[in-house]
């Protein structure tokens, strides 16, 4: 309890704690809301919930490591891993996600989680339980008496994951196929009447999915650390954010990313380190139940 | 149903009682086994005839473990002074306070568990289909989590429990009959339970809760005995579990929500939902195929435990009792009277 | 017999003809020697498999050198040793099943230790009650000695001694520099498992005994991937001296994190930096960072099978090239270390009981490779101390306790 209140001392003593660990956050919430897009795009096409996701993300991770350990460019290994990463995900739909678009939601949590167990044990299997990282020798931007450093490489991260969205959204407005999904997640059965091939906007929604995912693995991987079995982590993040911004709302994707960033920072700096997957997982279940509340008031329930 | 003949369930009887003599060496898998049937069938109460799929019953399992172990040992000494890391003196039991503490530990775990649930299902039984399974597996994730930062329960080192004061082969002896008079009375229980018109009522639940509670259904109410009912069982399993494997920690052992957490679910898939059979012959089938084959997987096991889950859930959703039932209707006192036409008697 | 008499007339050919006897003599020995079955579940997969891998090769090199040296004799018979290892995957529960299954199933009298403390607390009990004699060299945290276990040893030191000397450091350091030992400020961040919170324990004793100040008192996940949060803290606190233990794992982190930030703490000293090869992974971020080791190949330890602690870091390097461009971690020592100290306990022990044999075990007075081993009545290695060491220029010099220091210490650290 003590160090709660010296911890919370410290926001108020150095006010400029309170930028750095906002910067910290929104860096890393960044990530969190590509995987966290990805997750609200099949969600909202194909109603599957994909508790694999942090997976795709950890798998292209180490799919842009092995590239550049066998003597690639970095950040060709982010154009890679979006590629393999597409592969994947169409194996991925073909196999079993395919097979549970149709039947109750409760199916397609199960069958991902097991999709979930399943990659992250070939990953380690493959590369070992140790934790991984592309070492870039960039500078480290200090400011404010060295109290908030920005490595150059986690500033790249961030402009990259704003590009990829950036180039999402885009391609989402404007492209033919962009269209095609959207016309899909409003309505599957008014799309095919409109001779729209809802399947394959299914394996495409969903390769795409894994192939962000995947883009965003070997960003994280350049800037922070993976290990096979950190998956759960970015699925429960991406979780929270689906659930606090809702489906089909991009920027609000974004929004809650970089607040979830900037909020669990917040509570691992108040509370300590230990509890920083506690919090993730609390407001998880704080949304739920507000979302819940809101509902009930309207006589609906969430399902 | 033809298998509830009485021959049949004193063969069973007897199989059960003869089994840890007949293979000495098993003890401990047998033990476990009847864990797996306990938390298979407690997961059906709400997953199979209520149609609310939790992913988070593995909490009541850790909390049980806990309560267990701090009632024991906090009858007898101070737990924080026990759980220090640093060690301390050497803290022993006596044959009373052992036995006392394993009664008590087990009711307390049961007892706790059960109102824990009640609590805890108030808000969760808001949420629906999926939101319910990522709302209860939030739960014991974010459990785990706080009881590993917990110093008095011995934060991430977790709990050694006393010795048993005798015989080891006694132990495990005693062990395994104690989870099997629990897995027995379980049954018993829900067999009587399912006759009664609260079976009824869950599946009105699970077929379609809102027209249940038009009908003037009090769906909570029902809801929250059968999870606390559930919980009740489950926690007195991971009481028992905690005397079983001496020491534990929090988020392999007690919290694990990727082992035992889902391997309760895959049995029940396994096996066939919401059958009183379906989860104990799901739990036997992985038990026996995991303790046979686990070991010469050489680390693959785990992606072949996805494949199953996987599989089962995909091509296999019905599970051995939905394959029987399909294939061998007359077993299940379904008479089929012309093709496609299934008069159902009451079942059992 | 042919083709050794058909290459031993060839001139030239006279000296791979002698080696051929030789090995020839020696397989046949080796074939007259029967096995000793030891088990153990070690960790392969899950976030020990790192340091379970270390643990295993010491055990396969130790029983390598003694087969080289003629095996174990007991009662005037030749043995050699032969392991039958199960997957722990990291986890308790498995941990103690598998113990089990190997005393019940397959008939293991006698056990080595998995890794780690948590693992080891897991698997004591069972062996316990099954009174087989267990030599662990993983397992340091203290609560393992305090339930009066009998036949469970330990070839190392208890955990609380891994960083508590360089508390003792830090206070000797302020005293030289005119300052009060109660005037440092520590900093501790440790995992959350039995063998870090041990350490922490010991640190926060050592800590009070001199009156110090602990500021940052982290408890470090299982899922660690960004220390930031602590560093920050520490910046904002400036202690003097920084503790960070979590294995492997928590080694890498914490180096890589303080040289990102630029940390300036006078004094840091971290865990398991070999078995992290943080001098190979993050070259100068790592220098000046103080260690804390079982065993260093500098000491002066020797023994007839390994010889000395140098000549064990040479032949294992030539026996798993693997670890040619990194230190020989500890680890992989101190279980080379629990099965010499089997060797010698059944030959003392003069029988395969495994009740003679777990006395024999608790009067060990034996001098290794690896240092003096002698079990307290808790079954802890009482006889030998732990040293610091630090890394100067990507080397690893002993610095503390004083009777073993090679190099003087460098302070403050200067952050690269």
């Amino acid at each position: 309890m003590d160090q709660i209140i010296g911890n919370l001392d410290l926001l108020f003593e150095f006010p400029i704690v309170n930028l750095k660990i906002i910067i910290d956050g929104v860096m890393i919430g960044a990530l969190f809301a590509l995987a966290a897009y990805g997750l609200a795009l099949v969600w909202g096409v194909m109603n599957v919930k994909n508790l694999a996701q942090g997976d795709f993300v950890i798998a292209g991770g180490y799919t842009a490591w092995w590239l550049v350990q066998q003597g690639i460019h970095p950040f060709l290994g982010i154009l890679a891993a979006f590629i393999v990463m597409w592969g994947i995900g169409w194996v991925t739909y073909r196999l079993v996600i395919s097979r549970v678009i149709q039947r109750d939601l409760f199916t397609s949590l199960l069958a991902t989680f097991g999709l979930a167990i399943m990659m992250a044990q070939i990953l380690n299997l493959l590369f070992g339980s140790d934790t991984q990282s592309i070492q870039l020798d960039y500078a480290t931007f200090h400011f404010a008496d060295g109290l908030i450093d920005v490595p150059a490489a986690k500033l790249m991260g961030v402009v990259m994951a704003m590009a990829l969205a950036g180039g999402v959204i885009l391609f989402m407005k404007r492209s033919r196929m962009g269209q095609a999904i959207r016309a899909t997640a409003q309505d599957p059965r008014a799309a095919r009447v409109m001779g729209i091939d809802t399947e394959k906007i299914y394996s495409f929604t969903f390769s795409l999915n894994a192939a962000i995912c995947g883009a965003a693995g070997a960003i994280i991987v350049m800037a922070w650390v993976i290990q096979p079995f950190y998956g759960i982590t970015y699925s429960i993040r991406a979780f929270v954010i689906v659930t606090a911004a809702g489906l089909g709302n991009l920027p609000g994707v974004i929004a809650a990313g970089l607040g979830i960033g900037a909020l669990e920072q917040y509570g691992s700096h108040i509370l300590g380190i230990g509890y920083q997957q506690a919090v993730a997982v609390l407001l998880l279940l704080l949304l739920l139940l507000a979302r819940m509340l809101q509902q009930r008031r309207q006589r609906q329930v969430l399902k | 149903m033809n298998l509830s003949k009485p021959a049949l369930y004193i063969v069973l009887l007897v199989v059960i009682v003869a089994a840890p003599f007949l293979l000495p060496a098993y003890k401990t898998q047998l033990a476990t086994l009847w864990l797996m049937i306990i938390v298979a069938m407690t997961w059906d109460m709400t997953g199979g005839q209520m149609g609310y799929n939790s992913l988070g019953n593995i909490f009541f399992y850790g909390t049980g473990m806990y309560v267990a172990a701090v009632i024991t040992i906090g009858m007898v000494y101070d737990v924080g002074d026990y759980t220090n890391a640093a060690g301390g003196g050497i803290y022993a039991f006596t044959e009373t306070q052992y036995f006392t503490g394993l009664v008590l530990g087990c009711i307390g775990a049961g007892l706790f568990c059960a109102l824990s649930a009640i609590l805890i299902g108030w808000p969760t039984f808001g949420l629906r289909g999926p939101y319910f399974a990522i709302g209860t597996l939030g739960m014991a994730i974010a459990a785990g989590e706080l009881v590993s930062n917990w110093e008095w329960v011995g934060a991430g080192q977790g709990i050694s429990m006393p010795n048993y004061p005798g015989d080891f082969e006694t132990f495990k002896l005693l062990i395994y009959f104690i989870f099997a008079g629990v897995g027995v009375v379980l049954f018993i229980f829900l067999k009587w339970l399912y006759t009664t018109r609260f079976r009824s009522a869950i599946n009105a639940i699970r077929e379609d809760e809102d027209k249940a509670e038009a009908m003037g259904l009090r769906t909570l109410t029902y809801k929250l005995l059968t999870w606390s009912m559930a919980a009740f069982f489950v926690g007195i399993a991971g009481g028992i579990s905690a005397f079983q494997l001496i020491h534990f920690e929090p988020l392999e052992t007690a919290y694990q929500t990727i082992n035992l957490g889902i391997f309760m679910v895959v049995c029940v898939l396994l096996g066939g939902k919401g059958t009183l059979w379906g989860p104990i012959i799901g739990a036997v089938l992985f038990h026996v195929v995991k303790e046979v084959t686990w070991n010469y997987f050489l680390g693959w096991q785990w992606v072949a435990l996805g494949a199953i889950i996987i599989v089962t859930v995909v091509y296999f959703q019905d599970g051995l009792m939905g394959w029987l039932k399909h294939k061998r209707p007359e077993w299940f006192g379904i008479r089929v009277e012309k093709k496609d036409q299934i008069v159902t008697e009451p079942a059992e | 017999m042919k083709l050794r008499k058909v290459l031993a007339c060839r001139a030239g050919a006279l000296a791979l003809g002698t080696a051929f006897l030789v090995a020839g003599t020696i397989g046949v020995k080796a074939e007259e020697c029967e096995t000793i079955t030891l088990g153990a579940a070690i960790s392969l997969t899950g976030k020990y498999a790192t340091n379970g891998y270390h643990t295993q090769n010491g055990y396969e090199f130790a029983i390598e050198k003694i087969k080289e040296n003629g095996g174990v004799q007991v009662g005037g018979k030749c043995y050699n040793f032969e392991v039958l290892y199960y997957d722990d995957e990291s986890k308790g529960d498995r941990g103690a099943t598998l113990a089990e299954r190997l005393i019940n199933q397959d008939g293991v009298q006698y056990m080595l230790g998995p890794y780690s403390s948590g693992l080891t607390k897991a698997i004591a009990p069972v062996t316990e009650k099954y009174q087989i004699p267990m030599v662990e060299a993983e397992g340091a945290s203290r609560s393992l000695f305090n339930k009066g276990y009998e036949y469970l040893f330990a070839v190392l030191s208890t955990s609380e001694q891994y960083l508590a000397s360089a508390i003792t450091l830090a206070a000797q350091v302020a005293e030289q520099n005119g300052k009060k030992p109660s005037d440092v400020k520590v900093a501790v961040a440790v995992e959350n498992d039995p063998f870090s919170l041990d350490i922490r324990a010991g640190v926060l004793e050592d800590a009070s005994k001199y009156g110090m100040d602990i500021v940052v008192d982290e408890k470090l996940p299982r899922d660690l991937s960004d220390m930031s949060a602590i560093l920050t803290k520490v910046k904002l606190l400036k202690p003097d001296v920084l503790i960070v233990s979590g294995h492997s794992k928590g080694a890498a982190t914490a180096v890589r994190q303080i040289g990102e930030q630029n940390i300036s703490v006078p004094l840091i000293a971290v865990t398991h930096c070999e078995a992290a090869d943080v001098t190979g992974n993050f070259g100068k971020a790592a220098n000046d960072i103080l260690c804390s080791t079982q065993w260093a190949e500098t000491l002066s330890y020797e023994d007839p099978i390994f010889g000395s602690a140098a000549n064990y870091e040479k032949e294992f390097k030539a026996a798993y090239p693997e670890y040619a461009e990194k230190k020989v971690p500890y680890q992989t020592a101190q279980a080379s270390a629990a099965v010499y100290v089997f060797k010698d306990a059944f030959e003392r022990a003069g029988s395969l009981d495994k009740n003679t044999l777990r006395d024999a075990i608790a009067e060990t007075d034996l001098m290794t490779f690896y240092g003096p081993i002698k079990f307290s009545e808790n079954g802890n290695n009482i006889a030998k101390p732990m040293v610091l060491r630090q890394i100067q220029d990507g080397e690893y010099n002993v610095v503390a306790p004083a009777e073993f220091a090679s190099h003087k210490l460098n302070w403050p650290r200067t952050p690269q």
